[in-house]
């Protein structure tokens, strides 16, 4: 069984897989639904928007976008943070892990925060996801589309914040090490992809 | 291999035998969930037959009091008054049979049963990538069925917009009467796409990554790469479905206005979602079909599939192209005619690799050996009906045609014709092909031949006169066709295909009862009954958990059937060379 076994691996690659783990590979495949998960709602706010746009507001009149700039560089920041807590472990570095982890635990949950203030502000301002009772500027397709958009992003980053904490409390208890921190790579792939994501929707939200 | 020790000592040690919890119901083996599937989808399979049946009897028999429904007493008379089905529970009727056939029943039939059972046996691995996630993806699916089923309960009756729930009926409870058999249809949708994206996450890791030593892509059979193809499509067109989903619940529930006109919404965008995964799902319900039928052709005919890598590409070709066709489905919708020229195109040109599969199936078949057993029979059945059901289609396809086809009987004969003569058959073919590995036991082959033929004979008797009923123009989803002048001489026809059909609900009792009496009286199967090469067949049947006692190795493709290097006119693909270098192995352009 061995002979012939090497004799198949002779002269070529035969051993199957990417060479890349099991858990990594899983969320890139689980990201490619998520990309088209937030493609059908952007999608369908394009559509809207091009449909009925003075159902829309001009950029600024109802969203208030200096502090949603904050939140977004709040978020890219704790992109940076994550990338050093990985790169801190792939030197063994467990101190540094777990400081620069709970930087991202608490910038993500900043940003959080701050988004419920974003929510109250604009509810007291009229600016609600329904028809009746709307009563900022534009009309009530704004509302519907704002809080889906941004309340579904919202909710990735709940996930991706307790998801954090619990790598974190890991890190803490040092499961991680230099030759062994998959979780920490992969929770890193997917909270970037929550950052990429926020970044285009404070674009085509707020900005445009 | 840890696993498989663990389990030979299972039997000295017995408290490290898995408790009866851990071993059937919250399993993480592959084999047990598959098999979960299957009598989840089965027991699907029987409520969508018997909706079917009591759309037929009142489209045979309509709003007779002479001819009550069968057992309509048993149902509460706000759906069956004095034997007469009335107009709301026929529409929950139609909605519910379309939705649980092709959601709960035959998805997960080829999906979840044989993704989950066949991947991790036809690749050499002992599990998939994630075994618990795999359990998760079982355990999701079975309470969306429960949260599909309890839509009959409530007050209001349930979902009657139709198995695409096209707003403004959809979404606004006033225009038909449904509150929240509405809402439950949609969140039961929702749960049920988790399960599919968790299942096709596991699938998508387990093939790039669980292959064993020497299974590169061009030695995978086609049931795995047809599966493979399917769970990308899976989780690119189902998170889709879930946007929309989610916005006609806000719709309902909050009081947005996505798709209400009034308000600037867009009835249409639904449509454009709603088909954006239709059009994949429709290839995610035929494809791992049609890598079934490929097993079993070749086998049956005990000659290499013709045509491997065209076949692989087909798969990928279908897949592909079925992005670019959803616009098909609202020709009459208000589109520009220009943009429908343009879907018509597209559509068309998916004929191109089904031809190319169905060519290659008949060119497998030409001078082989054929053995006509259950399977096999099934398999060619598939053959010959999606070969009408294809052709119905490209009918349906020509946008000028189908200014006179749409939303007639026609289109109901075509979807009947690919879903139940293409998918249903191609699984009773793979039910019966893989009975022997699941349950160790083999269906009895008269009862197996009998229940083709009766499903064949009834299958085309009630399908294939709705054909003549679109063309005369009967509408699908009418409750009682007699209303129109013009459709009242189709009367005894529609009788006719409600016999035919009652029949064929019937004759279904003969492969109900072949299963569950072959469970424990079949006679006991071989390790490979059908003398096949892929590598399930070199697993014991049933395979115990971990299913190899030693990582195979493969040495060549699936189909060496009659091979001149082989005595037997079968080459497993795990059989080691005789001797001497083999001119198969080692192609270094595997990935």
């Amino acid at each position: 069984m061995d002979h012939s076994a090497a004799m198949t691996l002779e002269g070529g690659p035969v051993e199957p897989g990417m060479g890349v783990p099991n858990l990594k590979l899983g969320m890139w495949v689980f990201l490619l639904s998520e990309v088209m998960f937030f493609t059908a709602l952007i999608g369908s706010y394009i559509i809207l928007r091009a449909a009925q746009p003075e159902a829309f507001a001009e950029p600024g009149v109802v969203l208030n976008v200096p502090l949603t700039a904050f939140n977004t560089f709040l978020l890219i920041c704790s992109s940076v943070t994550m990338v050093k807590a990985f790169a801190a472990i792939e030197h063994g570095d467990q101190k540094g892990l777990r400081l620069w982890l709970l930087a991202t635990v608490a910038m993500g949950a900043c940003f959080l925060g701050v988004q419920a203030y974003e929510y109250v502000k604009l509810v007291d301002h009229g600016f609600v996801p329904f028809a009746a009772g709307y009563a900022a500027e534009g009309g009530a397709l704004y509302g519907a589309t704002f809080y889906t958009m941004t309340g579904f992003h919202g909710a990735h980053v709940t996930i991706g914040v307790l998801a954090l904490i619990w790598i974190t409390v890991r890190a803490f208890m040092g499961k991680y090490t230099r030759a062994s921190h998959g979780g920490v790579e992969t929770m890193g792939l997917y909270w970037h992809f929550v950052d990429l994501v926020w970044i285009i929707l404070f674009t085509i939200v707020y900005l445009i | 291999m840890a696993t498989t020790s663990a389990h030979a000592t299972a039997a000295a040690e017995p408290h490290h035998e898995p408790s009866f919890v851990r071993k059937y119901i919250f399993s993480t083996d592959h084999k047990v969930i598959g098999i979960q599937f299957l009598f989840m989808s089965l027991f699907f399979l029987l409520i969508g037959g018997l909706l079917a049946g009591v759309i037929r009897w009142q489209l045979g028999w309509p709003t007779n009091p002479d001819m009550p429904l069968p057992g309509g007493g048993l149902l509460p008379e706000t759906m069956v008054n004095q034997g007469i089905v009335l107009p709301e529970f026929y529409n929950s009727a139609v909605t519910m049979h379309g939705t649980i056939m092709i959601f709960f029943a035959i998805m997960p039939l080829l999906v979840g049963v044989y993704a989950n059972y066949l991947i991790p046996l036809q690749i050499g691995a002992p599990d998939m990538a994630f075994p618990k996630l795999n359990m998760a993806s079982f355990w999701t699916a079975a309470p969306a069925g429960v949260i599909m089923l309890a839509g009959f309960f409530v007050a209001g009756g349930h979902s009657g917009a139709g198995w695409t729930q096209y707003p403004p009926l959809s979404a606004n409870p006033e225009f038909s009467g449904v509150y929240m058999g509405q809402q439950l249809w949609l969140i039961s949708m929702i749960v049920l796409g988790f399960s599919s994206l968790m299942g096709a996450v596991n699938y998508v890791t387990t093939v790039i990554n669980m292959r064993a030593p020497g299974m590169t892509w061009f030695r995978l059979p086609l049931a795995t790469w047809a599966l493979f193809v399917t769970a990308v499509l899976i989780l690119l067109a189902v998170p889709v479905l879930t946007g929309a989903l989610i916005l006609l619940l806000f719709d309902q529930t909050i009081g947005t206005t996505f798709f209400s006109p009034e308000y600037g919404g867009e009835p249409l965008l639904w449509q454009h979602l709603f088909w954006f995964f239709g059009h994949p799902e429709v290839y995610i319900l035929i494809l791992p079909a049609m890598g079934f039928v490929s097993e079993i052709i070749a086998a049956g005919s005990r000659k290499p599939i013709f045509g491997y890598h065209a076949m692989v590409l087909a798969i990928i070709a279908i897949a592909f192209l079925g992005w670019g066709v959803w616009g098909h489905h609202m020709f009459q919708s208000g589109m520009n005619p220009t943009l429908g020229m343009g879907f018509m195109a597209t559509t068309m040109v998916i004929a191109v690799p089904s031809a190319i599969k169905v060519f290659n199936w008949l060119a497998t078949m030409w001078r082989g050996d054929l053995h006509f057993h259950t399977p096999m029979l099934h398999a060619v059945a598939f053959v010959g009906m999606f070969v009408i059901g294809g052709l119905s289609g490209v009918f349906v396809a020509s946008t000028p045609v189908d200014i006179f086809l749409h939303d007639t009987y026609f289109v109901v004969a075509h979807i009947h014709y690919v879903l139940f003569g293409g998918s249903l058959f191609a699984l009773y073919a793979a039910i019966t092909f893989w009975y022997p590995k699941m349950f160790g036991r083999m269906m009895n082959p008269l009862l197996g031949k009998l229940h083709f033929w009766l499903t064949v004979l009834f299958f085309n008797l009630t399908f294939f006169p709705m054909h003549n009923l679109g063309i005369a123009g009967m509408m699908r989803r009418i409750y009682d066709p007699n209303q129109y002048e013009f459709l009242r001489p189709m009367q005894e026809l529609n009788t006719m295909i409600s016999i035919a059909a009652l029949l064929l609900i019937g004759t279904q009792l003969i492969f109900a009862f072949n299963f569950f009496w072959s469970l424990f009286r079949g006679e006991p199967a071989p390790a490979n009954p059908w003398r096949a090469n892929s590598l399930e067949w070199a697993a014991p049947s049933p395979p115990p958990h971990g299913n190899f006692a030693r990582t195979p190795v493969v040495y060549r493709g699936p189909y060496e059937y009659s091979s001149p290097l082989s005595v037997e006119d079968y080459l497993p693909q795990d059989d080691p060379p005789a001797e001497g270098p083999e001119p198969v192995p080692a192609p270094a352009t595997s990935h």
